[in-house]
C-alpha cells in the first residue's frame, strides 16, 4: 500500500517487476490464453491439440518454478503483499503437478462426451493460477482475490455437464456455499483491517501482538476468516456441499476439487494463522482443536455407511482434511514454536495429493467399463482387471495408512507434532484421531474386500481399456504413493522447506 | 453536523446479518442471491468506513476489488440458475435434491 498511500504529487513511477518471479504465472497466463484463442480458431475440431497445448503449458510452468527453487533466494514484491519463496515455490509445484494429473485423467473423459467444449481446458488453468498466486499471497486483499480466481472456474467446472440435474445441482450448492463462505470471510477481514489498519499479513501479524491485540473485534474477525477457509477445506460442519458437489461434478474436476481446491485453502489458512494472527493463538487453537475433531470423527462415520464410491471417496476426503488441521490445533504449544506445525502439514498435504488423485484416477477407469459409482460394481474386479485391483489397494490402503505406503508417513509426522505440543489437550486429540484412523480402515477394507473376494456383479468379465493419459496418470500417483512410503525423506525434505522460509 | 462512525459500523454489521440469515432461510434461490449481495455489500460499507476512519486509503482500495469479483461472481451465479430453471421452470432450492446420503 506504500504506493498508495504516499503523497500525490509527484510523478507516477512504475515499481520494479522482478520477472523471474513472476515467470510461472505469466507463463501460465500465455498458455490459458493460447488456449482459448486455439479453440475458437479450430472450433472443437482440435480436442487433443487443445488437452495437450494446457498440459504442456502446466509443465513448462514447472521450468520457472525450478529455476526459482535452484536460485533460491526470497523474492518480496508490492510492499510483501507477493513473496516467493521455498513455501511458495513447494505448493505451486504440487498445484501444477495437481493441475497435470486433472489434465491427463480429463482429455479422454471429455473427449468421450457430449458435453466438449474448449473453455474445460481453459477454466482449469485460470483456477490453477489462482492456486499458484494463493501460494505467493501475503496480504490480505491478494488472498481474497487469489481466492476468487481459484473458486469462479471450479464453480463452473463442477456444473460442467449443464443438462444433467445432479451437475446442476452440485455447482448451485458449491456456488451458495462458497460465495456465503467468501462473504463471511471479507467481512472478518474488514474488521480485522480496521482494528490493525493493515493489509499486509506480516504488518497485520506485528501489529496483533502488540495492545489492542486482544479486543473481542479482532477474535470475531479471525474467527469469521477460518470458518471463510473452513468451506473451502470441507472442515465439519462446513462439509454439507462437499459430497454433492464431488458426486454431481465430472469426476476429474471431483479429483481437482478434493486435492488442489483443498491443498489450496490449506495454503492460505497456513499463511494467515502463521504470519497474521500468530499472536493469536488463544482464538484460533481451540477453534482448529474442534473443527479437527469434528472433521475427522463426523467424516469417517458417514463414510462408514456410504454405497457410492465417489461419495465414500467424498467423506474420506473430509476426514482426511481432519487429520491436516490437527498440527494447527496444536501448533501454539510446539517448543520449537508454532511455525513448527508446518511441516507436517505441508507433508501431509503432498502424500494426501497423490493418492487421493490416484483413487479417484481409478474410479474413472473402472466407471468406464462399468458406468457406475456403487462401491458393488467393483466385486470381483481382480477377474477381470488384475493391475487395476492392485493398484486400487495401494491408493485406499495408503489413505487408510498401511505401511509402507504413503499415507502412514503422513499420519506419523502429524501424530508426532501431537506428541511434541505434549498437553492434556493435544493427547486428548491424538487418541481421537487413532480411534478414527482404526475406523477409516473399516471403509478403505471394505473396497479391497469387494474388489478380491466377491463375484462379478453382472458376470461380464471383458477387460477394461484404460486409454494412455490415464495409464499415466494412475502409473504417476501409485509410483508417487510407493516411493513416498518406502523413502518417506523425499517429501519431508519439501515438508522442511515450506518451513524454514516462512518464519521470521 | 457528521454521523459517528460507529453507525455506519453498526449498519454495515446490520446489513450482513440481514444476508446472512436471508441466504440461510430463503428458498428462491434469485432471493438467495440478493442476500450475497447485501452480505458483500456489508463488507464494503465497513470497510469504507474504517479507511475513512484510520485515514488509510487502503480500505477503499480493497472496495474496488470486491465490488469487481462480485460481479464476476453473480454472472456464474446466474449463469448456473439459467440453466437450472431450463430444466425445470420456478424451481426452489429445495425441488433440488437429487443428491443425497
Amino acid at each position: 500500500m506504500d504506493v498508495l498511500s504516499g503523497p500525490v504529487a509527484g510523478v507516477f513511477r512504475a515499481p520494479d517487476v522482478d520477472y523471474h518471479a513472476f515467470a510461472p504465472e505469466l507463463v501460465l497466463v500465455a498458455v490459458l490464453v493460447a488456449v482459448l484463442v486455439v479453440d475458437l480458431v479450430l472450433e472443437g475440431r482440435g480436442r487433443r491439440l487443445v488437452g495437450g497445448l494446457a498440459g504442456i503449458g502446466l509443465l513448462a510452468a514447472m521450468v520457472p518454478v525450478l529455476t526459482l527453487a535452484v536460485d533460491g533466494a526470497n523474492r518480496s514484491m508490492v510492499g510483501g503483499a507477493y513473496v516467493v519463496d521455498d513455501f511458495a515455490l513447494v505448493f505451486k509445484g504440487l498445484f501444477l503437478i495437481a493441475g497435470y494429473v486433472t489434465m491427463l485423467l480429463s482429455s479422454d473423459y471429455l473427449a468421450d462426451d457430449d458435453y466438449y467444449e474448449g473453455e474445460y481446458y481453459f477454466l482449469l488453468l485460470s483456477s490453477v493460477l489462482g492456486m499458484m498466486v494463493m501460494a505467493s499471497s501475503r496480504d490480505l486483499i491478494s488472498i481474497f482475490v487469489a481466492l476468487e480466481l481459484l473458486s469462479i472456474p471450479a464453480y463452473m467446472l463442477a456444473g460442467w455437464r449443464k443438462r444433467d440435474l445432479k451437475g446442476n445441482e452440485a455447482t448451485l450448492k458449491y456456488y451458495l456455499l462458497g460465495v456465503f463462505a467468501t462473504g463471511v470471510m471479507l467481512y472478518g477481514m474488514s474488521l480485522i483491517f480496521g482494528i490493525t489498519g493493515e493489509t499486509v499479513l506480516t504488518e497485520i501479524g506485528s501489529k496483533l501482538q502488540g495492545p489492542g491485540a486482544s479486543l473481542p473485534l479482532v477474535s470475531l474477525g479471525i474467527v469469521f476468516v477460518i470458518v471463510g477457509f473452513a468451506f473451502k477445506i470441507s472442515a465439519v460442519p462446513f462439509h454439507s456441499w462437499a459430497p454433492d458437489t464431488y458426486e454431481g461434478a465430472p469426476t476429474p474436476i471431483t479429483a481437482f476439487l478434493s486435492v488442489a481446491s483443498k491443498a489450496g485453502g490449506f495454503v492460505a489458512l497456513m499463511q494467515l494463522v502463521f504470519i497474521g494472527f500468530l499472536g493469536r493463538d488463544d482464538v484460533w487453537q481451540p477453534m482448529f482443536w474442534v473443527l479437527a475433531a469434528l472433521t475427522m470423527t463426523v467424516g469417517n462415520l458417514i463414510a462408514l455407511r456410504q454405497t457410492n464410491i465417489v461419495r465414500m471417496l467424498a467423506y474420506s476426503s473430509v476426514a482426511q482434511a481432519g487429520y491436516m488441521l490437527l498440527p494447527f490445533a496444536v501448533a501454539g504449544d510446539l517448543a520449537k514454536g508454532p511455525g513448527a506445525a508446518m511441516g507436517p502439514m505441508t507433508t501431509y498435504l503432498l502424500i494426501y495429493a497423490a493418492m487421493n488423485l490416484g483413487a479417484f484416477a481409478l474410479v474413472l477407469a473402472v466407471a468406464r467399463k462399468t458406468r457406475s459409482g456403487e462401491i458393488a460394481s467393483y466385486g470381483g474386479l481382480f477377474e477381470y482387471a488384475p493391475g487395476l485391483t492392485v493398484l486400487m489397494s495401494i491408493f485406499v490402503f495408503a489413505l487408510a495408512g498401511i505401511p509402507p505406503l504413503g499415507g502412514w508417513y503422513g499420519k506419523l509426522v502429524v501424530f508426532k507434532t501431537l506428541l511434541d505440543a505434549n498437553t492434556p489437550w493435544a493427547i486428548v486429540l491424538g487418541v481421537i484421531a487413532a480411534v478414527n484412523s482404526v475406523i477409516a480402515l473399516y471403509y478403505y477394507a471394505s473396497v479391497a474386500r469387494e474388489m478380491w473376494m466377491r463375484p462379478v456383479p453382472d458376470g461380464d468379465t471383458t477387460p477394461v481399456r484404460v486409454p494412455a493419459g490415464l495409464t499415466a496418470a494412475l502409473s504417476l500417483c501409485a509410483v508417487a504413493t510407493v516411493v513416498i512410503g518406502v523413502y518417506p525423506q523425499v517429501v519431508a525434505r519439501f515438508g522442511d522447506l515450506a518451513v524454514f522460509s516462512l518464519l521470521p | 453536523m457528521s454521523v459517528d462512525y460507529s453507525w455506519y459500523l453498526f449498519l454495515g454489521a446490520a446489513l450482513f446479518t440481514i444476508g446472512a440469515y436471508g441466504l440461510l432461510i430463503r428458498r428462491n434461490p434469485l432471493v438467495m442471491f440478493m442476500c450475497i449481495e447485501l452480505m458483500l455489500n456489508a463488507v464494503n460499507l465497513t470497510f469504507v468506513t474504517f479507511s475513512r476512519m484510520l485515514n488509510d486509503i487502503g480500505g477503499q482500495v480493497v472496495v474496488f476489488f470486491v465490488l469487481v469479483v462480485a460481479a464476476a461472481e453473480v454472472v456464474v451465479g446466474l449463469g448456473i440458475l439459467v440453466s437450472i430453471l431450463r430444466r425445470r421452470p420456478s424451481a426452489t432450492v429445495d425441488d433440488i435434491s437429487a443428491l443425497k446420503g
